[in-house]
C-alpha cells in the first residue's frame, strides 16, 4: 500500500509560460525528494511533455503534484487533468509517431517511458487525467509493508 | 522590485557571428515562444549574412522535450536547405540519456561534446562527412 502524503501544490496549465512553471515545480519537488539528476531530468521532461499535451489538446487544465510513500521509497505523483474533449483511442494515441498536432508524435508515449508508473484515463467530451509517478531511486515492489512517511 | 511576471514574455536569444558561423548560446528555461522566434532569426540571419555553419550550444539547457528537439531538427534541416551546416554542442549526458529512453534519437542532428570541437568540426570539411566542396570555400 502507498501512502499519499496529501496533495502538495495545485499549478494552472493555461499557457506557455504555465510549462517553464511545471518544469521549475517539478524540478525542485524532485530534488527536495532526493531524484538523481537523470532521475529529475526524465521526470521533468514527461512534465514537460505532459503539460504541452494538457495545453495544446485538452484546451488548459492543472497539474496537481503529491508525494507519495512506500515503504522507505519516496516518489512523486504528477497528475495532469484537462476538460478537453478526450482521447477516443488511447492506443492509437500512445503510439509512437501518431500526432493529431504539429508534435513529432513522442508526448505520451515518450512521457511513458520515462516514468516508473503511468495511468491514463480519458472519457470523450468529458476531458482527460494523465497520472505519472517516478521514484527516487529504484521503484518499489508490490507488496511491500507500508510505512508511514 | 521587480517580480519574476514583470520580465517581457519573450526575450530573445542572441544570435553572434564568428566569421562563416553564427554562435547561439541557449540558457535556462526556454519558453516555446522564444525557441520558435529563434528558429526564424537563425535562418533569416543565414539568409542576410552567408554564414556557412551554425553552433547551437545548449551546455546551459537542462531539459529537451520532443518540442524544443524539434525545433534544433528543423533549424538545422533549414539551414540545410540554405547550405548552412548545424552542430549542437555540449549536451549534457542527463538530456542525452532522456531523449533515448523517451525514443527521440534526432538522427539528423549533428553533435559536439562543447563549442570549441563544434567549430572545429565546421571549420574542417574533410572531418564533418561533407564530401561535396562548398563553392566559395578552400
Amino acid at each position: 500500500m502507498e501512502a499519499a502524503a496529501g496533495v502538495d501544490a495545485r499549478l494552472p496549465i493555461r499557457s506557455d509560460l504555465d510549462l517553464v512553471w511545471v518544469r521549475q515545480h517539478v524540478r525542485q519537488a524532485a530534488a527536495r525528494l532526493g531524484f538523481g539528476l537523470v532521475e529529475q531530468t526524465k521526470l521533468v521532461t514527461a512534465a514537460s511533455e505532459l503539460a504541452r499535451n494538457t495545453l495544446v489538446y485538452g484546451g488548459g487544465g492543472q497539474l496537481t503534484t503529491t508525494r507519495v510513500a512506500h515503504g522507505r521509497a519516496q516518489g512523486l505523483r504528477l497528475a495532469f487533468s484537462d476538460r478537453g474533449p478526450g482521447i477516443a483511442d488511447l492506443e492509437q494515441a500512445l503510439r509512437d509517431g501518431y500526432t493529431s498536432g504539429d508534435g513529432l508524435g513522442m508526448g505520451l508515449g515518450g512521457a511513458r517511458r520515462l516514468v516508473h508508473q503511468f495511468a491514463i484515463d480519458s472519457t470523450p467530451g468529458v476531458g482527460t487525467t494523465v497520472t505519472v509517478t517516478s521514484w527516487a531511486g529504484r521503484p518499489p515492489r508490490p507488496g511491500h509493508p507500508r510505512e508511514e512517511w | 522590485m521587480t517580480d519574476e511576471f514583470s520580465r517581457p514574455p519573450v526575450a530573445p536569444v542572441p544570435v553572434l557571428r564568428l566569421g562563416d558561423v553564427l554562435l547561439v548560446t541557449l540558457q535556462g528555461d526556454l519558453h516555446d515562444s522564444t525557441a520558435e522566434q529563434l528558429q526564424q532569426d537563425i535562418t533569416e540571419r543565414i539568409g542576410s549574412s552567408g554564414a556557412t555553419g551554425v553552433v547551437i550550444d545548449i551546455s546551459g539547457i537542462e531539459i529537451v522535450d520532443s518540442f524544443l528537439g524539434r525545433v534544433l531538427a528543423e533549424i538545422a534541416a533549414k539551414a540545410g536547405l540554405l547550405a548552412a551546416r548545424t552542430v549542437v554542442a555540449g549536451m549534457r549526458p542527463a538530456v542525452a540519456i532522456t531523449l533515448v529512453e523517451m525514443g527521440l534519437t534526432l538522427p539528423g542532428l549533428r553533435t559536439a561534446l562543447n563549442t570549441e570541437a563544434a567549430l572545429h568540426l565546421l571549420g574542417d570539411p574533410a572531418r564533418s562527412g561533407s564530401a561535396v566542396p562548398r563553392p566559395g570555400r578552400r
